[in-house]
């Protein structure tokens, strides 16, 4: 089933969470709502669910205009962020809540309320504790019954806030590509909320990247990183370099390095910004090309690549740079040196584009 | 004095005795000292307050009710009046618990689960019967109701009789012990949080379903908490009740101020023998009390 966001705006008293927010997701996508907290991400997933009224805008699902439609009436799964399990039922009853709520006409008998919960115990691998209470579950466990509660309706859209939020590391890691592959098996339309990147570019087919209430890239992961639109998608998205720079003719400025801008070709000069990633940062051995010099302060050796910390020879600026272990090792550097960078790849942008970011 | 100096002398004995032993054998003797000395004092002041003022009144109660033997008491207790003071009694508080178990549901609700305005003075409201002197409150209600009062010559044109009357004194009731089940369930339910009950609606329930099979067993043992402690009160009841009740016997006499006349009478052991009977209906709202707590741990646990 789809999604449609139409325009959607919500006010909480003078804080902007939604500020016409258009979005489509299409049936059996897996998709990131990716930003900071109080961006507005959780508010959208909640609107979408019918958990929020909203103040303007419509929401449709699988074309159907669901807008006003009560929450009861919606059948979407919702996964909460801390689960939110019914703590005075077991295991069992909680994921057979769903059903045993409908109203009689519906409602399976209980031999299928039975067969059908074993099973979707059995998706989420937890059939053995069935019979325990939600206290006696560690957080993984947790969310995962939570999970099998909220499909036990059969919604036609899943919907998952934070899921791993409230999990370790290491917890989180397994149930995220767990998740993906569940996903994988079963093609239920989700989408789900989270601020940690890593987790939305690993398990996501596509990410919305929330900011201020507003959408500022849609995309799939690789897309979204490798061609950030805008500063603030630069900033969040991955570690990033940002430079001051005067843009002139379809050129860009940083200090003695000028990089082409062709975008900017017609356009008067301006000030404006450039962002890159530390490994587009190429530490050359010949100063005479077009380089930034800057003072190795610091190198931390992680696997098989190093970051160095850096500070511009001319601003003072910190930079951060990316390079390869046998790189690294074959330049013998050592701290305190004067090192030159060529910029391989960065982006412009104008600043006004920042003032969001 | 000396018991507490004893285990001293003994240490510094042993020291000296035996040269070669540690050193702090007194010194650990000295900690241990410190560390019994001081929790066994308070408890044992705490247990003497406690005994002169709660304990010895309440053996007073049933030494002074057995007084002149079981068979004076039985009857003490059985006489017209005083059964219609225990049934009165029984109606208040049979009118007012319900009632403020509904309200207090309903106000701990709308205070722990929703946002609107009024929210704050709605709490105030709530703990007002708390601040408010008992017996201000019967007086507010012969100012409003009486036959002096606002309504007064209305409910007189229509021959309704509110003050020194029954429902007067059920009134009364319901006004000094609203407080006790939204008192205890606000805190609860806030704590608790909404987000089972959106689980809830979000996987098709109903309004009465979400309270039925939701908020209510997340907070029974609360809920049982508040009705039993607002019974106690609403048997208890003495000042609020006084003021509106106008004193008839047999008809407008709630047991705590049938027990006040008879002890005016100078009839003592009569009056503890119904006394006996709110002292024990209080033992009873204690060891419920006691129960449920400790129920109530072993659930959480």
């Amino acid at each position: 089933m789809s999604i449609q966001v139409e325009h959607v705006s919500k006010r909480f008293g003078e804080f902007v969470a939604l500020d016409d927010v258009s979005l489509t997701i299409e049936p059996g996508e897996l998709v990131a709502l990716l930003g900071p907290s109080g961006s507005g991400k959780t508010t959208l997933l909640r609107v979408i669910a019918g958990l929020e009224p909203l103040d303007s805008g419509r929401i449709y699902l699988d074309a159907e205009d669901a807008t006003h439609k009560h929450v009861q009436e919606r059948a979407v799964g919702f996964v909460f962020q801390h689960y939110a399990l019914f703590r005075h039922m077991s295991v069992f009853e909680n994921v057979a809540f769903g059903l045993r709520v409908m109203s009689r006409r519906e409602r399976p008998s209980e031999a299928v309320i039975q067969e059908k919960v074993h099973r979707l115990l059995d998706l989420v691998q937890l059939d053995w504790l069935a019979k325990r209470y939600p206290h006696q579950l560690s957080g993984g466990q947790r969310q995962r019954i939570a999970l099998a509660r909220a499909l036990a309706i059969e919604p036609s859209v899943l919907l998952l806030d934070e899921p791993f939020g409230a999990l370790d590391a290491k917890v989180r890691k397994e149930l995220r590509r767990w998740l993906r592959r569940l996903h994988d098996e079963i093609h239920l339309t989700s989408v789900f909320v989270t601020h940690d990147q890593e987790e939305a570019l690993e398990v996501a087919d596509r990410i919305v990247v929330f900011n201020q209430g507003r959408i500022e890239q849609i995309g799939a992961p690789d897309e979204v990183y490798d061609h950030p639109q805008t500063p603030f998608v630069y900033g969040f998205l991955g570690h990033a370099n940002r430079f001051a720079t005067s843009i002139k003719e379809g050129n860009a400025q940083i200090g003695a390095v000028s990089i082409p801008a062709p975008e900017f070709a017609g356009t008067p000069a301006q000030e404006g910004v450039a962002y890159a990633r530390p490994h587009d940062l190429e530490i050359v051995t010949d100063p005479a090309a077009a380089t930034l010099s800057a003072t190795l302060e610091h190198a931390t050796k992680i696997g098989p690549s190093v970051r160095l910390e850096c500070l511009r020879a001319d601003t003072q600026m910190p930079l951060d740079v990316e390079l390869p272990r046998e790189r690294y090792d074959e330049l013998g550097l050592a701290v305190g040196q004067v090192i030159y960078l060529a910029l391989r790849r960065a982006k412009v942008f104008p600043i006004r584009a920042e003032a969001n970011a | 004095m000396s018991a507490i100096l004893e285990p001293y002398a003994k240490g510094a004995a042993v020291a000296r005795a035996d040269e070669g032993a540690p050193r702090r054998v007194p010194v650990r003797r000295q900690s241990l000292q410190h560390s019994q000395v001081g929790p066994v004092l308070l408890a044992g002041i705490a247990f003497v307050y406690l005994g002169l003022v709660l304990l010895v009144p309440l053996a007073a109660v049933f030494v002074e009710a057995l007084r002149k033997g079981a068979e004076y008491y039985w009857n003490s207790i059985n006489e017209p009046d005083a059964r219609a003071a225990i049934e009165l009694t029984f109606l208040a508080a049979g009118v007012a618990v319900p009632l403020n178990l509904v309200f207090g549901v309903a106000a701990a609700w709308a205070v722990a689960k929703f946002d609107f305005r009024g929210k704050a003075l709605l709490i105030t409201l709530i703990d007002l019967p708390f601040s408010v002197s008992p017996v201000v409150a019967g007086l507010i209600y012969v100012l409003v109701f009486g036959l002096q009062g606002w309504f007064g010559p209305w409910l007189a044109a229509h021959d309704i009789k509110l003050i020194f009357a029954v429902p007067g004194i059920v009134l009364a009731t319901i006004f000094v012990t609203f407080p006790f089940v939204a008192r205890e369930l606000i805190p609860l339910m806030q704590a608790q949080g909404r987000e089972e009950e959106e689980a809830a609606v979000v996987l098709g329930a109903n309004g009465w379903q979400i309270f039925s099979r939701i908020t209510l067993p997340n907070i029974r043992w609360g809920l049982l908490y508040g009705v039993i402690l607002c019974n106690a009160r609403a048997m208890g009841e003495f000042g609020a009740v006084s003021v509106v009740s106008g004193h008839i016997r047999g008809l407008t006499n709630t047991l705590p101020l049938h027990v006040e006349i008879l002890y005016n009478e100078y009839n003592s052991a009569a009056a503890f023998a119904c006394a006996s009977l709110l002292a024990l209906l209080a033992l009873v709202t204690l060891a419920i009390k006691s129960l449920i707590e400790a129920h109530h741990l072993k659930e959480d646990v």
